[in-house]
């Protein structure tokens, strides 16, 4: 079966990847590119566990087909740390326990960013419908509302002293 | 100096978790994160049947497609006998393990894996999968225990005769045995009550839910050795039931433990490694397999199905005197449901002298349940907490209050049998009643529950090694996967014992080539049993540190004490010689510095948890909004509170989804109609509040920091604290879970 060369950015890099029509950005993401921090949970776009970033939207990675990403711009979990400095929600999520198991804290950590970019002051609910996309069976999520308010929190705290 | 303001230094502080960094930058491998050079991918065919007879297969065609290299039935495996299944959780025999992993005769679930496939891509897995022929006889399903108990029942097994009966059965039946727990005088218990409730009661089969499916990599050697790359609850059990099931040498066989994605119970056994594993033996490939969302659910897991009836008999000022339960529960295709611990635990938390508890493990054409957090228990609290709840309510007297005047205590018989040693259940309830919460006000369509839940734990064979490197840092080996926070736990225990800071400690889960057996991580029992490996470890190793300061101080042995990670003096004789001195020096003192024990530890600390609910129900659309919720719960000791929260509070939620949203839904011909998340209910976070929790602390005396598992026991509770909020709100019990918004319009519209 012919395969199809994409062309695009994943966390800030140009990439290249050959992929078949049929298969899906986190398949390509995972086995052709190596990144695997992406997690497949359901495949049917139900647990949120492969959650990215698509030019600053955030969507299940099993529900978009590799070639779509022609010319476009990927954020993983693997470029959500800046160097050697964690994302202040990385950070929040190791102080604050906000995982047991750990598969599906990839996928919280990016749909937390996107609601954080779009509202960067949210409420418990406004956090709670937020990453309600997510399934987490080891937490009852209390902690990681809690985290993801704490970064929250911390990020506009030292946007405010930038300022 | 203790920092955590309960004697210690390091037990009871919450630093961040050693194994976190890989978690949160996505570079932890999870079972379906490994792959290797020239690896096959495996699909599995699966049968559309809930219960079938195998008349024919014929794979002639899907084995010559082009780069199809292995295709297994279930006439590949060794016939096995009845033996009992080792280490796993839950009661199987060999045999039953083998014909679920490749029906052998007869398909009993929709589901049930009946060939499979290696190819060189998945794809083309799938599309041989889809071109193997089998011609099904179908058979009649049995798809309710009702069903299955009645005389004119189809039989799954033709050989299975009910164990347990007062005489031996004369014909075969879906009732695989009998379990009888029988104390006291029933008949004088009912003449002495003046108040008897007696109510029916049924819950549905639920998924662990565990949110990484199965995955696997096989690689079979020429030399008959093999490996395996896998996620679970326990590599070294993983490898005893796989090469038991293929009829290998299990000392052939090494399995490597991955990050695992969440277990519940769910993950101690075994379905994809056996088939990875001969496919590479066929192939000369490494071979891997991963499930989908919807096989985990068709064929994994669930937990039983039950149905209960319970009676239990008062006197007017609250005391119980006699309660009677009768329970089926299910086992879906082969025996072995948790009725065991379902009768042990439905009258635990109670003092009670005259009790008979009679259940049913029952087979049916289900999936073959699996473990699931304090199996068997949380169902058989949901009827007999909701029948003390209308005990309560007909006494006049208050439901904690009610609990507290029939709570055990130390040296009360536990209705299981022996005496109970020192437990928590009354500082749980004390601390329920004491709680804000339980005197918060409520308003018009909301109500409040409580419940209170038993879980045994478990101890259980144990390995740990703990190293000193040349720099005074140290290594805790243990062979458990680590699936909620445990490498911390162990590490902050090691960490006071040899008075290092905890960060100067790496927690590490070998494999299992590399450390002595270890035994599941399930049965709330790593940081109990593991835990006290680890400590007796570091404590030989400290006798070794004092033994050589005192040769190189020239002193006695017995002047010499172990203090903030230093060797020193009782007098003050000498200067103190540190880990970092002793470590840079052990060459010349007797050579590495490293010490493993292992332990099988008795005195398990029984664990019990109380948790009131808070929830409004809507009139209009039946939904049920939990509002308020909180745990309490005897944990003996918090070693990380983070993690002890963390297990109180998920083990509530999933009960929580237990009692408002989560069932396999089947069609009459036994298909299940739900296999996926869409449509199979989970909490999700807005669904819920936070979930407030309550240590409480009453110390295990028979661990050295007095843990009891906190796992399992937060699961118990819930099911019966939503139905009695839903019943306060609505004036309505439901007894059938679970409450979703149809059952609870259904009860309204009465």
């Amino acid at each position: 079966m012919t395969r199809t060369v994409v062309t695009c950015v994943v966390n800030g890099d140009p990439v290249d990847f050959l992929c078949h029509d049929h298969q899906t950005l986190l398949s390509a993401l995972r086995d052709e590119l190596g990144l695997t921090g992406t997690k497949e949970g359901c495949g049917t776009g139900d647990c949120g566990a492969c959650s990215v970033i698509l030019d600053g939207r955030l969507v299940c990675s099993c529900l978009v087909l590799a070639p779509e990403v022609e010319g476009r711009s990927i954020g993983t979990i693997e470029g959500m740390a800046n160097g050697q400095h964690l994302h202040p929600l990385q950070e929040s999520f190791l102080q604050g326990a906000a995982f047991q198991c750990g598969v599906c804290t990839p996928g919280f950590l990016m749909a937390a960013q996107a609601l954080l970019e779009n509202n960067p002051s949210p409420t418990e609910t406004e956090v709670r419908y937020g990453v309600a996309g997510n399934l987490c069976r080891c937490t009852g999520y209390d902690k990681i509302v809690r985290s993801i308010l704490d970064a929250a929190a911390r990020m506009r705290d030292s946007d405010a002293q930038r300022r | 100096m203790s920092t955590a303001g309960n004697g210690y230094k390091w037990v009871g502080t919450r630093p961040v978790r050693h194994d976190g960094l890989d978690k949160v930058t996505g570079r932890a491998h999870f079972g379906a994160d490994y792959a290797t050079a020239g690896m096959l991918h495996g699909a599995v065919l699966r049968s559309p049947h809930a219960h079938a007879r195998i008349k024919q297969i014929d794979f002639t065609e899907a084995l010559g497609l082009p780069g199809v290299k292995a295709i297994i039935t279930g006439a590949d495996l060794p016939e096995l006998g009845d033996d009992k299944v080792a280490g796993g959780e839950g009661d199987a025999t060999y045999r039953d393990l083998s014909r679920n992993i490749l029906a052998q005769g007869k398909v009993l679930y929709e589901g049930h894996a009946v060939a499979a496939v290696a190819a060189v891509t998945l794809r083309l897995a799938r599309e041989a999968a889809a071109a193997i022929q089998v011609e099904y006889e179908v058979l009649p399903p049995v798809l309710t225990l009702e069903h299955a108990m009645a005389d004119d029942a189809p039989l799954l097994h033709d050989d299975l005769f009910t164990s347990g009966l007062d005489s031996p059965p004369d014909r075969a039946s879906n009732v695989s045995a009998r379990h009888v727990i029988d104390r006291g005088d029933l008949d004088q218990g009912w003449a002495e009550a003046e108040v008897v409730v007696e109510q029916e009661y049924s819950t549905k089969a639920v998924h662990q839910g565990y949110i990484e499916p199965h995955a696997v990599v096989a690689q079979a050697g020429e030399d008959g050795r093999s490996t395996l790359w896998c996620s679970s609850q326990g590599h070294f059990v993983i490898r005893t039931l796989t090469a038991h099931v293929l009829g290998w040498d299990p000392g052939d066989m090494k399995v490597i433990p991955a990050e695992i994605g969440g277990g519940f119970g769910g993950k101690t056994t075994i379905y994809l490694e056996p088939l990875a594993a001969l496919l590479s033996r066929r192939s000369g490939r490494p071979v891997k397999m991963v499930m989908t969302r919807d096989e985990v659910f068709r064929a994994t897991g669930p937990t039983s199905g039950a149905v209960m009836k319970v009676k239990m008999g008062a006197r007017r000022d609250g005391k119980l005197v006699a309660a009677r339960a009768d329970m089926a529960y299910e086992a879906g295709a082969f025996p072995g449901s948790p009725i065991g611990p379902g009768i042990m635990s439905v009258f635990a938390p109670y003092d009670i002298p005259n009790v008979l508890i009679e259940g049913y493990d029952v087979v049916l054409n289900k999936p073959k349940v699996a473990a699931y957090r304090a199996p068997g228990a949380p169902m058989a609290a949901f009827a007999a907490e909701s029948v003390l709840d209308e005990l309560a309510e007909q006494l006049g007297i208050d439901p904690l209050e009610m609990r507290l005047r029939n709570a055990v205590t130390e040296g009360v018989r536990a209705v299981y049998g022996p005496k109970y040693r020192k437990i928590g259940l009354v500082e749980t309830l004390e601390a329920a009643r004491d709680h804000p919460h339980y005197s918060a006000p409520l308003g018009p369509w909301q109500g409040r529950g409580v419940a209170s839940g038993w879980w045994m734990n478990y101890g259980g064979e144990t390995t740990a090694t703990v190293s000193i490197n040349l720099d005074g840092t140290a290594v805790v080996m243990s062979g458990c996967p680590d699936i909620g926070g445990s490498r911390a736990s162990l590490a902050l225990m090691a960490a006071e014992e040899l008075g290092i800071d905890v960060h100067r400690i790496e927690p590490v889960v070998a494999d299992t080539h590399s450390i002595g057996y270890n035994d599941l991580t399930g049965g709330s029992r790593v940081t109990f049993a593991v835990g006290i490996a680890v400590v007796e470890a570091a404590r030989q190793l400290i006798d070794d540190l004092c033994s050589r300061a005192a040769r190189l101080r020239d002193v006695p042995r017995t002047e010499v004490e172990w203090v903030d990670g230093r060797a020193q003096s009782v007098t003050g004789a000498f200067p103190p010689l540190t880990l970092e001195e002793l470590a840079a020096g052990s060459a010349r003192t007797g050579g590495p510095l490293s010490a493993t024990k292992t332990v099988n530890p008795r005195g398990v600390g029984v664990a019990f948890s109380t948790q009131i609910c808070d929830v409004e129900v809507d009139p209009d659309t039946g939904k049920v909004t939990i509002l308020r919720y909180t745990v309490t719960q005897d944990a003996g000791r918090a070693i990380h509170p983070d993690y002890v929260e963390g297990q109180m509070q998920g083990g509530a939620v999933q009960g929580i989804g237990w009692a408002v949203g989560e069932e396999y839904i089947f069609d009459q011909n036994g298909v299940m109609e739900n296999p996926g998340f869409l449509d199979y209910r989970m909490p999700v976070a807005s669904d819920l509040p936070m979930i407030d929790t309550v240590v409480v602390e009453v110390p295990n005396p028979d661990h050295p920091y007095g843990v009891r598992g906190v796992g399992e026991v937060g699961i118990v509770p819930p099911l019966a604290a939503v139905a009695n909020a839903v019943y306060a709100a609505t004036g309505q019990r439901i007894r059938e879970l679970p409450m979703s918004p149809v059952r609870v319009l259904e009860a309204l519209s009465g």
